[in-house]
């Protein structure tokens, strides 16, 4: 007997999660079935959720993304899906992570500190960045570690104030209380922050931090090392680090012992914000009943008999055995090139799975142009799909009946440059499930 | 201002350095200004072979002779800046069997070891190695690093007295009648080391004697002189993997053509090359075809390669010259000799000579006989001590691995550092400090980038030809901002701004002539973190790119969410 369901969505990052949860939405009702290869890019990502931070001509920052939607090119992945769905889909996102997100209160874009020490524009952060927005007039501090140098505080807080924010920003560089290696890993300050180890009186010494005498827990040492520096800021950023599991519980704690607000700035691979949404997604698939398959890839394809268009099964490669897996639609939210589900040789770019049509400029000299930051084709080629999202032939036609595509394998978008990547594998996602499950039924 | 000097050296590279360090240990004054970079013109831009002298033992007996002897000295004196990898001439069946015979007599004829090694031989030193490769000759090539060997000759050059001055363009030769006495240069900032943003001055540099060791622009620095130096600048593509198929040098065994050589070098292996005559060194196209040129025909030799990634490509040019009346017509059959065109006896002006030709190996014989020719011409007598002083970094290597500990580093961290630093290793990396590494994928920490800042100010290119960071698969993706974080608090934040894009923008030259595969999604990756993690390419503190010290565009902040209830 085959592994059959209604609805197979092939991916595992938003894209492919936001497709899955909103197909098994209890309304619609459909049994679905997700099949990841790749670690998810979730953890490369900040864990801001960008609509649309910049118009393709370069227009912003957008103080409003809803009004800029509305002239998108053809073939944008917002102009095919439409404005009403992108709300549906940021509403279906915000049910999905609660509490974990703000910013769903107001249409405006936030600007977010970046610990490259800027500002850029997003829709939705999490709470543990809230505290930091730029348009929040607060005087704040900013605290980075010796031990991590892909965040300087000071330098931060210089950047910051160059980019002309609306308050008084400085920087302090501290040791860490309890990191012992100089290359620890980021997770070994938020698991150490987490479960509050202990931290002995020598690590304490190290890190100019007087007490009573005796060990103190991680965050108390943290809060202690901090609260010399602090002077009349009422909020306090740090890398996110700040726990993993119990980020809520360690970044109220550091409030309440510091008596200021407390909030993370976004920080490069591997991120905790990213890694923390992607917990959450998973956590969201298995309550939602989404069966999830993790590290097997999809190795081919079947169309049904007589030369239809429809896809009869894909099979799965799980460790060696080649498993056939049906549906009645598939989703397709593989990547675009970070995520491997688009990929070019020396010739061409090609659609991994299904060899779908990715419409490139054929001389592999006109994938780039020569400033690093200009407009790049590159980052644009990707699948074209209708407005079911259906990936299209070099003909204009369907590939396949049932195979829809969202996130980052579609084109005709550059989401570095517009900011506007997890916005659009939230809305293709949402309307790729949405369709494919109403379909399946 | 105006200052003064006993030797005056125009140009950066190896030869340059090379004569700057050997005239300053003979007890001369110099001074050596470079327009850019130390390397940047030629010696940054090659495979980093150290030739054993097989390459030329059919064709040019004088210049294999000289190659094995220059070979045997690096060895010694810069031992951290040479890895002994031993090179391979590989035959196809296609290639011609007298040829192979008389390559293998040349190299006996110059005394350089070689063997002949069958196909399957060949095989078992590097499997990876074409089927059908039918024979071998082996020879005591190996890899050398042109960053460090150059860095490490205008160190010691200092430590002789010597001034360099980098990022300081020469913009006139100061002739009276028949006489060249300095240079007037522009400093882009200082003079001293390079920092981003400080306003530049014009400085003449007086010298009683003014060499012209500009390569491939010497015919453009000589012609500010009213003087004409036929220059015959012939470009080459490199293009390098992600890591070494080949643990030796391998060179195609034929008489000549493009992509016939493949260098391991650190973590990488370099192929190597095309040989194409331009006119402008500072302009000419970088063309598809020579990259794929490079992988097409070298897969011929080790066919692995096809499927491999490639990091970047680059492209140098070589300061050819032939006396005119010879004529000859292809670049590849311009001789790779050096000529020292003493403008005294050639055109009746003194106080200059221009040095064109020549090759990396032999840079520093050449720079014993400049310095010999210039101490004649100013009636200096002193030895010359280059061949025998090892350079800074390489003395007493061979006590080095006993004696060390690794510095609170992990063991391949340690090993990497160690390697680059050689005998510097315990004054760049003990420190009470915590030192972080900056770039994993060469491993390189905070103490050497430091150190690298300290010796060139805020130029993040010097920091990478010093250090190599930046320089592996993730081509600074992941490391230029934390390189650029290095330089805060010496340098301001405009300063490090600016010093992080012109590093970004460096490692996309390279990777646009490799995104496909593997490196396009690097790229992608890369992009994606500096624009839509970080902002940096809309960054609303730079808001007119042109010039990062604008002020920012009035940014409306109040316009944007503050969060809720504020």
């Amino acid at each position: 007997m085959a592994i059959e369901d209604d609805v197979l969505v092939i991916g595992g990052g938003l894209a492919g999660a936001i497709a899955a949860l909103s197909a098994a939405d209890a309304d619609r009702g459909a049994r679905v079935r997700l099949v990841t290869y790749k670690q998810s890019t979730l953890r490369h990502a900040s864990g801001l959720i960008d609509v649309l931070g910049y118009a393709p001509d370069g227009e912003g920052p957008l103080a409003d993304p809803f009004p800029a939607l509305e002239g998108l090119p053809r073939g944008h992945p917002y102009e095919r899906v439409g404005i009403d769905a992108v709300r549906e889909a940021l509403d279906f996102f915000d049910g999905v992570v609660g509490d974990a997100y703000a910013g769903g209160h107001t249409d405006r874009n936030a600007l977010v500190p970046t610990h490259g020490g800027t500002v850029k524009p997003t829709a939705r952060y999490p709470t543990s960045a809230a505290a930091g927005l730029a348009s929040d007039d607060r005087d704040g501090l900013l605290v980075g570690f010796e031990t991590l140098p892909d965040f300087d505080a000071p330098l931060a807080a210089a950047h910051l104030e160059a980019a002309g924010v609306p308050f008084d920003c400085r920087g302090v560089t501290l040791r860490f209380p309890g990191i012992v290696r100089d290359d620890a890993k980021v997770t070994r300050y938020a698991h150490l922050l987490d479960r509050n180890e202990r931290v002995g009186a020598d690590a304490l010494e190290e890190a100019a931090i007087t007490t009573d005498g005796g060990e103190i827990g991680s965050r108390d040492a943290l809060a202690a090392a901090v609260r010399d520096r602090l002077a009349d800021e009422t909020r306090v950023g740090f890398p996110a680090i700040l726990g993993d599991e119990r980020a809520d519980e360690v970044r109220a704690d550091l409030a309440d012992a510091l008596g200021v607000d407390v909030f993370e700035v976004p920080m490069g691979p591997p991120s905790l914000p990213g890694i923390r949404l992607e917990e959450m997604l998973y956590d969201a698939l298995e309550a939602a009943g989404v069966r999830v398959t993790s590290g097997v890839p999809v190795v081919d394809y079947e169309t049904s008999a007589g030369g239809s268009d429809r896809i009869a099964r894909v099979v799965v490669d799980r460790h060696g055995a080649e498993i056939p897996h049906r549906a009645e639609q598939y989703v397709l939210a593989t990547g675009g090139l970070v995520g491997k589900g688009i990929e070019a040789d020396r010739e061409r770019f090609v659609e991994q799975i299904f060899d779908c049509h990715v419409p490139h400029a054929d001389d592999r000299y006109d994938w780039f142009v020569d400033d690093v930051f200009g407009e790049q084709p590159y980052a644009r080629f990707g699948l074209a799909p209708d407005h079911e999202l259906r990936p299209l032939d070099a003909n204009g036609d369907p590939e396949f009946a049932n195979l829809r595509a969202a996130g980052a394998v579609l084109g005709g978008y550059d989401y570095a440059a517009e900011k506007s990547g997890a916005g659009v594998s939230i809305a293709t996602g949402y309307v790729t499930g949405t369709r494919a499950a109403e379909e399946s039924g | 201002m105006a200052t003064e000097t006993d030797v005056l050296v125009l140009g950066g590279g190896s030869t340059g350095c090379g004569i700057a360090r050997d005239l300053a240990m003979r007890g001369l004054e110099v001074t050596l200004v470079e327009r850019y970079n130390l390397t940047d013109g030629t010696t940054g831009r090659m495979h980093g072979l150290l030739h054993s002298g097989g390459r030329y033992a059919v064709s040019d007996r004088e210049s294999a002779t000289e190659c094995i002897e220059e070979n045997e000295i690096l060895r010694n004196i810069a031992g951290h800046c040479v890895e002994m990898t031993g090179g391979l001439f590989v035959k196809r069946p296609e290639d011609s069997d007298s040829y192979f015979r008389e390559k293998l007599e040349g190299c006996r004829e110059c005394g350089i070891p070689a063997r002949a090694l069958s196909g399957r031989e060949a095989r078992e030193r590097e499997p990876y190695l074409a089927e059908d490769v039918s024979r071998a000759i082996e020879v005591p090539d190996g890899a050398v690093d042109p960053f460090r060997l150059c860095v490490a000759n205008a160190l010691d050059a200092e430590a002789h007295g010597a001034r360099i001055e980098t990022h300081a363009e020469v913009v006139d030769l100061l002739r009276e009648g028949a006489d060249v006495y300095g240079v007037r240069v522009r400093h882009d900032s200082g003079p001293g080391r390079r920092n981003h943003g400080t306003s530049g001055s014009t400085e003449e540099i007086t010298a009683e004697y003014v060499v012209n060791a500009t390569g491939a622009w010497a015919g453009q620095i000589a012609a500010m002189a009213d003087l004409e130096v036929e220059v015959r600048p012939s470009k080459g593509v490199m293009t390098i993997m992600n890591v070494r198929q080949v643990d030796t040098v391998i060179n195609r065994c034929r008489p000549k053509g493009d992509a016939d050589i493949i260098v391991p070098h650190e973590t990488t292996a370099i192929l190597g090359t095309t040989d194409e005559e331009v006119t402008d060194p500072d302009d000419y196209p970088e063309a598809e075809w020579e990259v794929d040129t490079m992988i097409d025909t070298l897969s011929e030799l080790v066919p692995i390669l096809s499927e491999a990634r490639t990091l970047r490509s680059f492209w140098g040019v070589r300061p050819l010259y032939e006396p005119p009346e010879r004529g000859t017509a292809d670049p590849t059959d311009i001789t790779r000799d050096f000529f020292l065109l003493d403008h005294d006896e050639r055109d009746g002006v003194s106080g200059l000579v221009s040095i064109v030709g020549g090759k990396f190996t032999t840079y520093r014989a050449m720079a014993e006989e400049i310095s010999d020719f210039v101490c004649g011409k100013l009636g200096v007598r002193a030895a010359c001590p280059t061949a025998e002083e090892p350079l800074p970094g390489s003395e007493n290597l061979e006590r080095l691995e006993d004696g060390m500990d690794d510095f609170g580093l992990r063991s391949p961290i340690a090993r990497r550092s160690k390697q680059r630093l050689g005998s510097r290793s315990r004054a760049v990396l003990e420190t009470d400090e915590p030192n972080p590494v900056i770039c994993p994928c060469e491993g390189v920490t905070r103490a050497e980038v430091r150190d690298a800042i300290a010796q060139s100010g805020s130029d993040l290119n010097a920091v990478r030809i010093r250090t190599r960071a930046s320089m592996g698969n993730c081509q600074g993706g992941f490391c230029c901002g934390p390189m650029a974080n290095e330089l805060h608090p010496d340098y301001d934040e405009v300063t490090v701004r600016r010093a992080l894009d012109e590093l970004f923008e460096e490692r996309w030259k390279g990777q646009r002539h490799a995104l496909w595969g593997e490196q396009l999604s690097q790229a992608m990756l890369n992009y994606a973190l500096h624009a839509t993690t970080m902002n940096r390419d809309r960054d609303p503190a730079s808001a007119d790119p042109s010039d990062p010290e604008a002020d920012a565009a009035s940014l409306e902040y109040a316009a944007f969410d503050a969060g809720e209830g504020r």
